[in-house]
């Protein structure tokens, strides 16, 4: 029982959910995110969308326990980051899958909830911990649908380059205001430390200590576990049919009444929402806010994470990140044993990042779990054409 | 008045190189209607080729002239193996490539060449020149980087004004069905247009590397304000990009002139301005068309 595992469900159930492929199989890369609305089948899970989120969560959050109690410090740290790719991922998933607009600025909001926490924790008697994550979402978002609505009127290249801008661009004020947010050196985080009842909880279920890295790890995975909570229903609503339908058909959309510049920027705003909160959860596990952790790099690595695990797909998103962090320290390893140095070893992972964005873009758009789900879909056309005939 | 001629100096020097930039994103643009974010670290690698061969003791020209063919090769090279099954796809799949690539070629450089900081050489000196008592931001490297670029851009016209392959060329951007019943090879077109591109490209970062320290990531500011300036002249026209590129010299210049500590917000008045043109005037300054809103 993982962590990982736990959204599989939700992919296993929606597959479950949807009996039956369309015949054109989506070819286009965002495809991997179309849900297949059709007939349900008997399935032991709850019928209500809602009930079968909150019983994946419970699965996930037992999932999560299970997985920090079991592994040792080190892995805690890894999966503390994990947490922090996996939420900005999700965010970016929502805006790249589901309405089909590019960023390549998250690593700059990112940014933004990661200062803003922070400032906020370097006040002398920092506000309790959740309103300052809350506050890092706030001021991540206001920054978003600023962004957002000069987004909503571009497409593809446009938004690219000028999200390129952005991520290049906004490091340059932290510099700029170096008395207030440390210029190159950057902010050092205080973390708060681990509350008493999270002490006894710890030791009530496995014995282990609680120290402030496993704290940080659980901190984030609650963050993790309500962001993808929220973006799944979201995903599951009207609101995300309606971000699909902008993104597919654009003319249709506009037709039936959907305004598309006011939906893009509603995408916009959600997905910098959750890159503010990954943002102040990193801010937490790396306790270091500072220009150079929030390179290009680092949003190039969140799209190759939400590419290679299927754009749509909020297990892709998990899934993705989880390479994110597992990927470095094994091509490190990899590289130092073919003779490089260590600071060229360290080169091999954004190396591979890059190829694996054009190898999965030219040889699998659809991405991992794009990838599996339209296969599985087919196999369950053909099978309902065979009954038909056979009927 | 001295400090303003010198800034206005200094900002149409570096005006010239986003110029040939931009104008290396438009000929791409162009031809494919992909833009190639790639371009900056091509350009950084064909210049660290030439880092290396001025190390091993051969002369400025010679490293030039190999740093412009690599960049030939490897522009027509990205674009046969790459670019080409994702050419005339959804738009998006050839931006994220295009994004690999950039990421990829960047710690390739840094594997081979490493990422520390070298300096690069320039062929011609630094100091300005003296006009009566003063000194003037116009220095002999510049006006080698102005000359460079205006050569460049003599000779792409050039090439698509009076010559066939130059004909063939526009033939083939402006029209892929129509040149190809024509019998001009499209494809080897596409591909030369990348090779050309990735020339200029890597011009645009021998030129901004003289002088400089270069680095893996020296030339992510340059995309940007290659983009940009492209952008300002409406991604389509390379008269556009090299006013566009001109105009944000300047801007650039004045602002870390003049604004205290400006030099940490060249990026961020980048950033402005091309905000500011999207919004303001989404066609760009030269648009022939409205491509661009979604």
């Amino acid at each position: 029982m993982s962590d990982l595992q736990s959204p599989a469900n939700t992919t296993a159930e929606s597959n479950r959910a949807g009996g039956k492929a369309s015949e054109d199989a989506p070819t286009e890369a965002t495809a991997g995110a179309d849900q297949p609305t059709a007939t349900r089948r008997r399935s032991l899970l709850p019928s209500s969308t809602l009930l079968r989120h909150l019983l994946v969560l419970l699965i996930g959050a037992v999932g999560a326990v299970v997985l920090l109690e079991t592994t040792d410090p080190f892995t805690n740290s890894q999966l503390a980051t994990l947490t922090y790719y996996a939420i900005a991922a999700g965010g970016l998933t929502v805006l790249t899958g589901m309405n089909g607009q590019i960023s390549l600025g998250h690593g700059a909001l990112m940014a933004v909830g990661a200062y803003t926490t922070a400032l906020f924790l370097s006040a002398d008697e920092p506000l309790p911990l959740p309103l300052i994550l809350l506050a890092a979402i706030v001021t991540a978002t206001a920054v978003g649908a600023l962004v957002g609505v000069a987004a909503a009127r571009l497409h593809g290249p446009y938004l690219a380059g000028a999200t390129l801008a952005l991520a290049v661009g906004l490091p340059g004020l932290a510099i700029y205001f170096h008395d207030v947010l440390g210029g190159e050196q950057g902010m050092r985080v205080r973390a708060p430390r681990a509350p008493e009842a999270f002490e006894s909880f710890i030791s009530a279920v496995s014995g282990n200590s609680a120290t402030n890295t496993k704290w940080l790890a659980y901190l984030g995975a609650i963050c993790l576990l309500i962001t993808y909570f929220l973006l799944a229903n979201l995903i599951r609503s009207r609101i995300g049919r309606t971000w699909r339908a902008v993104r597919d058909q654009e003319v249709a959309a506009e037709l039936a009444g959907i305004n598309l510049g006011a939906w893009r920027v509603l995408a916009f705003v959600v997905s910098a929402a959750a890159a503010g909160l990954a943002g102040g959860v990193l801010a937490l596990v790396v306790r270091l806010a500072a220009p150079s952790g929030f390179t290009l790099v680092l949003s190039l690595a969140l799209l190759t994470a939400i590419v290679i695990g299927g754009l749509g797909s909020l297990l892709g998103a998990l899934l993705g990140s989880a390479l994110l962090v597992f990927l470095p320290p094994f091509v490190t390893d990899l590289g130092t044993g073919w003779g490089l140095d260590n600071t060229e070893a360290a080169q091999l992972a954004p190396f591979v990042y890059g190829v694996v964005l054009i190898v999965a873009m030219i040889f699998a758009p659809a991405g991992v779990v794009g990838s599996l789900r339209m296969r599985w879909l087919t196999r369950q056309a053909k099978r309902s054409a065979a009954r038909a005939s056979r009927g | 008045m001295q400090y303003f001629v010198n800034v206005t100096l200094t900002g149409l020097t570096e005006g010239m190189v986003y110029s040939a930039f931009a104008l290396a994103l438009v000929l791409i643009w162009r031809s494919t209607r992909i833009v190639n974010f790639a371009q900056g670290s091509m350009a950084a690698a064909t210049t660290f080729i030439a880092l290396a061969l001025i190390q091993a003791g051969q002369s400025y020209w010679v490293a030039l002239v190999v740093a412009l063919l690599s960049g030939l090769l490897l522009g027509a090279i990205v674009e046969r193996v790459v670019i080409r099954p994702v050419e005339g796809g959804p738009e998006l799949n050839a931006v994220i490539v295009t994004l690999g690539l950039f990421v990829a070629i960047q710690a390739a450089i840094a594997i081979v060449f490493g990422s520390a900081f070298q300096s690069f050489p320039t062929p011609f000196g630094l100091e300005g020149f003296q006009i009566g008592d003063n000194r003037i931001a116009l220095t002999p490297n510049s006006v080698w980087v102005i000359a460079a670029v205006l050569v460049t851009m003599a000779l792409l016209v050039v090439l698509f004004r009076f010559t066939r392959i130059g004909l063939a060329m526009r033939a083939s951007a402006f029209g892929q069905e129509v040149a190809r019943l024509l019998g001009v090879r499209v494809g080897r077109m596409l591909t030369l247009g990348w090779a050309l591109a990735a020339v200029v490209g890597s011009l645009a970062g021998l030129l901004i590397a003289g002088g400089e320290f270069v680095y893996p990531a020296y030339m992510d500011s340059l995309i940007v304000f290659g983009f940009v300036a492209a952008v300002l002249g409406g991604l389509d026209s390379p008269i556009g990009a090299i006013v566009g590129g001109l105009i944000l010299g300047l801007a650039l210049s004045y602002v870390s002139g003049y604004v205290e500590r400006g030099s940490a917000l060249v990026n961020v008045a980048a950033l402005v301005i091309l905000m500011v043109v999207l919004l303001v005037r989404p066609g760009g300054l030269f648009a022939s068309s409205t491509a661009r809103r979604a």
